[in-house]
C-alpha cells in the first residue's frame, strides 16, 4: 500500500504570517522569506506593509499561525517586537514563535531573546537557518 | 468547555483553531463539525471568482465594508493556491483587507487549495459552517484567480459573484464557457479604465447566447408587476434570474452599494423561488459524495492486503494487466 496521503490527510502544515510593523517601506527582505518558506512546503500570509502590532496579533490569531516572522527595518524593533508578544499573549497565542528580520543591533539581541523572540536574523543571513530553525521552533 | 461550545458562544480563538482541525480534518476537527451542524444553514454564502488581477480582494474588502455598515457580522474565506511541488503556499489577500483590521465583527481566514483544482480548497465548505455556526451573517467566499473551469464556488455559494476587468485578453476568452455561465451577479472591476464599454457589451452579448435571458427578462419586469394582492404566485419565469452587470471601482468604492443591492436582490430571488433550499440541497448532497468517496477510499486502503496495491501496479507496468483490470482485481480480492 503506498503511504502517499491525499487532500486533507497530509495533515497540519506549518502556518507562518510574515508581517511588517512600523512605517517602513522596504519590503523586499518579507517577500524574499516569505517565498523561501513556501518553497520549504509551509503556507505563509503575508500581510503587506505599515502593519500596526494590533493587526499583526489579530491576523496572528485569525490565521491561527504557529509562528510569526516579523520585518523591522526602522531600528523600531525594541517598541514593536515587546508589544507584538504582549498581545499575542493576550491573546491566548503565548505558545506562537516570534522571529525578527532586518536591521538589528546586536547589543539588542539578548534583550529580545529575553522578552521572548525566538529568532533573530540580519542582513545575509541564509533562507536556509531561517527555515530550519523554524522546522525545529514549532516541533517542540 | 469543548472546542465546538466555545466557537457557538463566540470565542474567536476557539474558532480559529477549529478552523485549523477542520482545514486539517483531524478527528478533533470532525467532532466539531458534527456538533455544530445543527447550528448551520442561516449564513448567506457569497462567492467571488474570477480571473488573478481583477481585484477580487479589493471587491470583497469593499464588501465587508458595505454590510459592516448594515451591521451584519462578516466572515471572509479567502483561497489562494497551493505549489504543485512543495505543498507550500503564500496567501496574500489580507494585503487587500487592512480596512477590516480591528472590528471584531469582521473574520478573515486565508488558506491554501492543497492540491485541489477547482478553485476552492476541499475544506472550504466545512470551514464555511464554522462561520456560519458561529453567527456570521454573511461569508465572503473569495476563490483562486480562476480561469475557466474552477467553477465549484457556484456549487458552494448561494450567489457567485464572476469578477471581470477591462483590457484582459481580446473579448473575454478567458470567461467564455464556463465561469461565466455560474455567474449570478457579473461585476466588471477597474470601472475606471479606458475599455469598460467594449467589456460590458462582450459580457451582454455573452449572456443573451448563453442565457434565454432578452426573453426572460421582458416578461420578468412584467410577471413582477402581475404579482396581486402580494400572494407569491412564482409563475415559472420568476424562476429565471437574469445575471445583472455591475460596473465597480473597488479600490475608491465606486459601484459597491449597487452591487451589494443586486447580491441583497439575488438572495431574495433564490428565497421567493425555492432555489435557495434547492441550492442547499444540492450542496450537502455534493458534500456528502465528496466524503463518500473519501470514506471508501480510506476503507479500500485499510482493507487492502499490504503490497496488494503495489504488486498490482507492478502488473500494469508490465502491461500484463489493464488499469481497469488491475482495479476490478483489487476489489474483489480485498479482504472482508
Amino acid at each position: 500500500m503506498t503511504e502517499k496521503k491525499t487532500g486533507p490527510e497530509q495533515g497540519r502544515r506549518i502556518r507562518v504570517l510574515v508581517a511588517k510593523p512600523g512605517l517602513d517601506g522596504h519590503d523586499r527582505g518579507a517577500k524574499v522569506v516569505a517565498r523561501a518558506l513556501r518553497d520549504a512546503g509551509m503556507e505563509v500570509i503575508y500581510t503587506g506593509l505599515r502593519q500596526t502590532p494590533e493587526m499583526i496579533a489579530e491576523a496572528a490569531l485569525q490565521e491561527d499561525v504557529d509562528v510569526v516572522g516579523l520585518s523591522i527595518l526602522s531600528g523600531a524593533h525594541m517598541a514593536l517586537a515587546p508589544r507584538i508578544l504582549e498581545l499575542l499573549k493576550a491573546n491566548g497565542q503565548g505558545h506562537v514563535k516570534v522571529f525578527l528580520g532586518g536591521i538589528v543591533p546586536d547589543e539588542d539581541s539578548p534583550r529580545l531573546k529575553e522578552m521572548g523572540i525566538t529568532g533573530i536574523y540580519g542582513p545575509g543571513a541564509s533562507t536556509e537557518d531561517i527555515i530550519r530553525e523554524v522546522r525545529e521552533s514549532v516541533k517542540g | 468547555m469543548n472546542l465546538a461550545q466555545s466557537v457557538l458562544k463566540g470565542d474567536r480563538l476557539a474558532l480559529a483553531r477549529t478552523l485549523t482541525q477542520v482545514e486539517n480534518d483531524s478527528a478533533e476537527g470532525r467532532a466539531a463539525l458534527a456538533e455544530i451542524f445543527p447550528h448551520t444553514g442561516k449564513a448567506h454564502l457569497i462567492g467571488v471568482t474570477g480571473a488573478p488581477g481583477t481585484g477580487k480582494s479589493s471587491l470583497v474588502n469593499q464588501l465587508a465594508l458595505h454590510f459592516r455598515r448594515e451591521g451584519k457580522r462578516v466572515a471572509i474565506l479567502a483561497v489562494d493556491p497551493s505549489s504543485p511541488f512543495t505543498g507550500g503556499a503564500v496567501l496574500g489577500d489580507r494585503v487587500r483587507m487592512r480596512d477590516l483590521a480591528g472590528d471584531a465583527g469582521v473574520f478573515i481566514r486565508s488558506m491554501a487549495t492543497r492540491g485541489s483544482l477547482g478553485g476552492l480548497a476541499q475544506a472550504t465548505a466545512a470551514m464555511t459552517q464554522v462561520f456560519d455556526a458561529a453567527g456570521f451573517d454573511v461569508t465572503l467566499i473569495e476563490t483562486v484567480g480562476a480561469g475557466q473551469s474552477e467553477v465549484d464556488i457556484a456549487r458552494l455559494a448561494h450567489t457567485t459573484l464572476v469578477v471581470e476587468a477591462p483590457g484582459l485578453g481580446d473579448d473575454i476568452q478567458a470567461i467564455k464557457a464556463g465561469i461565466l455561465e455560474i455567474a449570478d451577479v457579473l461585476v466588471i472591476n477597474k470601472a475606471d479604465r479606458p475599455g469598460v464599454e467594449n467589456t460590458e457589451k462582450a459580457l451582454k452579448s455573452m449572456l443573451e447566447l448563453a442565457h434565454p435571458t432578452r426573453h426572460v427578462f421582458m416578461h420578468h419586469g412584467q410577471v413582477m408587476a402581475e404579482d396581486e394582492g402580494g400572494q407569491k404566485s412564482a409563475p415559472l419565469d420568476a424562476r429565471m434570474w437574469l445575471p445583472p452587470i455591475q460596473r465597480t471601482v473597488a479600490v475608491d468604492g465606486t459601484g459597491i452599494a449597487e452591487l451589494a443591492a443586486h447580491i441583497a436582490a439575488h438572495a431574495e430571488h433564490l428565497r421567493a423561488s425555492g432555489d435557495w433550499a434547492a441550492r442547499e440541497r444540492a450542496r450537502l448532497g455534493s458534500e456528502m459524495d465528496a466524503l463518500l468517496q473519501d470514506a471508501l477510499m480510506a476503507r479500500f486502503r485499510a482493507e487492502v492486503p499490504n503490497g496488494k496495491f503495489e504488486s498490482t501496479l507492478a502488473k500494469v507496468y508490465e502491461r500484463s494487466l489493464s488499469p481497469w483490470e488491475a482495479v476490478t482485481l483489487l476489489l474483489n480480492g480485498r479482504q472482508k
